[in-house]
């Protein structure tokens, strides 16, 4: 795979971002070319929270994902806004306690990740969005625990180590569910 | 090589400036460029430097200018509407010779406009950006690489000819994360003879002055400080081209739209369109020669913009109106997308295969 295009998406706060970084960090450490790019201003405040991650062998032209292999979409806004978007053969990955719709397009590969119930029972529950990231990872082929150790280890700072584990917890959760 | 890390744009245009030697910046908060005066926060007191956050654009600017007259590098940074603030202080930078560097991640016009990504302050960077004849050098970059290099370069360049640098960079520039290798080769200063640092009564005063009220006296220093502009222009331009080899058809494009038009352009190679890309990383002084050039072997040229059209004079004049030069613009915020670029080259190129 040359170049995989995703798009992450939620309500602000549920760790869009942060996601999004440990993907690109990962893509880095497997000496990638990535770029990362935010939604930022008012929609970061209430609305659709997103960001674009490009990981490519070869360099990065625009930043802006506008048509994703991936689609994150961690609420019902996300996916109502781009389900249109994903390439044809792309992938959704949805988080089904939020978004209680099903995926009407039938040209895409779609996962339904029960994430924030999952990530409450298990006494993580700001991590849903990581354990979709597990999911994720998992379906690609693209899950090793070499590559999650390294992209962790970059995107969570000294300081927060403590959530190293709990971060590992939640991915290896969605890669199991 | 160093290690490459992840940063903001914003980010990297902060710590490469501090890798510069730059312990002086003053900036007032306005989005998408806040995150320089956060770092610039954080950072400065642990290294003996001063960040401080003025009253307004305008106080922020005239600090600028007092810090520069001691020949310290000095930098601040702001968003279209505070660069418009800043523009008095700018003037008065020039008349008085001196060096700085200036940011400004542009965001959508005019007037407050919106916080999303434009290029339409082309003009005001490139044409002057206030009262007088004077000229900034102008440094587009396309990605946080650059952003952080053309930082260390905008300081080396307003040093060599006592003149403000402008960084002319666009919010998805200061907002995106690529990685980053800050191993710079920080060069020597040149000496500040001229800087107002105490006579210690061993020299004359040094005077930092843009009053000039003699009129014969005015007009020399205009005409010698032109001549500076001169080397500048001579000297200084850069650019890059990307497939222009054999391209019948060249996109014109900085910064973002140049990422977008790079889309665009290898999409129109798979469908047999020789296109190719000429990328300007000086705004001034504009690189004339790739368009000199390919105004003898392209047979259109189209300017990729998130303006109303303002490179676009710029390559007309550098092109001499040998070819049509066409307009491919997104405005407000919005930015272009590949498809678009791509459907004016095949409308350059004479329509569908």
């Amino acid at each position: 795979m040359a170049t995989t295009q995703f798009l992450f998406s939620g309500f602000g706060g549920q760790g869009i971002l942060f996601a999004g970084k440990f993907v690109a960090y990962k893509g880095l450490t497997e000496n990638k070319q990535v770029s990362w790019l935010p939604s930022y201003g008012p929609e970061m405040r209430g609305g659709t929270a997103s960001c674009s991650v490009i990981i490519s062998d070869e360099p990065v032209g625009s930043p802006i994902v506008s048509k994703p292999d991936v689609l994150v979409a961690l609420n019902l806004p996300s996916l109502d806004r781009f389900e249109k978007d994903v390439k044809p053969g792309g992938y959704i990955f949805a988080d089904s306690t939020l978004i209680e719709r099903k995926v009407e397009r039938d040209d895409v590969n779609v996962f339904y990740i029960p994430a924030t119930q999952l990530a409450s029972d298990n006494g993580i529950p700001t991590l849903a969005n990581m354990i979709v990231m597990g999911k994720m990872l998992k379906e690609l082929g693209d899950y090793t625990s070499e590559g999650i150790e390294n992209g962790l280890a970059k995107v969570i700072s000294a300081k927060r180590a403590d959530m190293k584990e709990l971060n590992v917890k939640a991915l290896e959760l969605g890669a199991n569910s | 090589m160093a290690d490459k890390v992840l940063m903001k744009g914003n980010e990297a245009i902060a710590e490469a400036a501090i890798l510069a030697g730059c312990k002086h910046y003053f900036g007032y908060p306005i989005t998408p460029q806040t995150e320089i005066a956060a770092y610039m926060a954080k950072k400065m007191p642990k290294i003996g430097g001063c960040f401080l956050q003025a009253e307004s654009e305008i106080a922020a600017i005239n600090m600028v200018y007092g810090v520069a007259s001691t020949g310290k590098r000095v930098m601040t940074s702001s968003s279209s509407p505070g660069i418009s603030l800043k523009g008095e202080g700018l003037s008065y930078m020039a008349g008085s010779d001196l060096p700085c560097l200036v940011v400004n991640v542009q965001r959508g016009g005019p007037g407050l406009g919106g916080i999303q990504p434009s290029q339409s302050d082309y003009f005001q960077a490139t044409k002057g950006g206030a009262h007088g004849d004077f000229r900034m050098i102008v440094l587009a970059p396309a990605s946080v690489q650059e952003m952080a290099e053309l930082t260390v370069k905008g300081f080396e360049l307003a040093d060599k000819y006592r003149m403000t640098s402008m960084i002319l960079a666009d919010g998805t520039m200061g907002q995106m994360m690529e990685p980053v290798a800050l191993d710079f080769d920080i060069k020597e200063r040149p000496a500040t003879p001229w800087a107002t640092t105490g006579t210690k009564l061993e020299r004359e005063h040094n005077i930092v002055n843009s009053l000039s009220l003699v009129a014969e006296e005015l007009e020399r220093l205009n005409f010698e400080r032109f001549e500076r502009y001169k080397a500048v222009e001579e000297n200084e331009a850069m650019y890059e081209e990307f497939m222009t080899e054999d391209a019948d058809i060249i996109v014109a494009a900085f910064g973002i739209a140049s990422r977008v038009s790079k889309n665009a352009i290898v999409e129109a190679r798979k469908q047999g369109i020789k296109v190719g890309l000429i990328r300007p990383i000086t705004l001034w002084p504009f690189p004339k020669a790739p368009f000199e050039k390919a105004a003898n072997t392209a047979k259109a040229i189209i300017s990729v913009e998130l303006s109303m059209g303002q490179m676009i004079e710029d390559v007309k004049l550098a092109t001499g109106c040998k070819v049509p030069v066409t307009l491919c613009n997104r405005v407000g915020g919005m930015i272009p997308s590949p498809e678009q670029v791509l459907e004016a080259i095949i409308e350059a190129n004479g329509g569908a295969n």
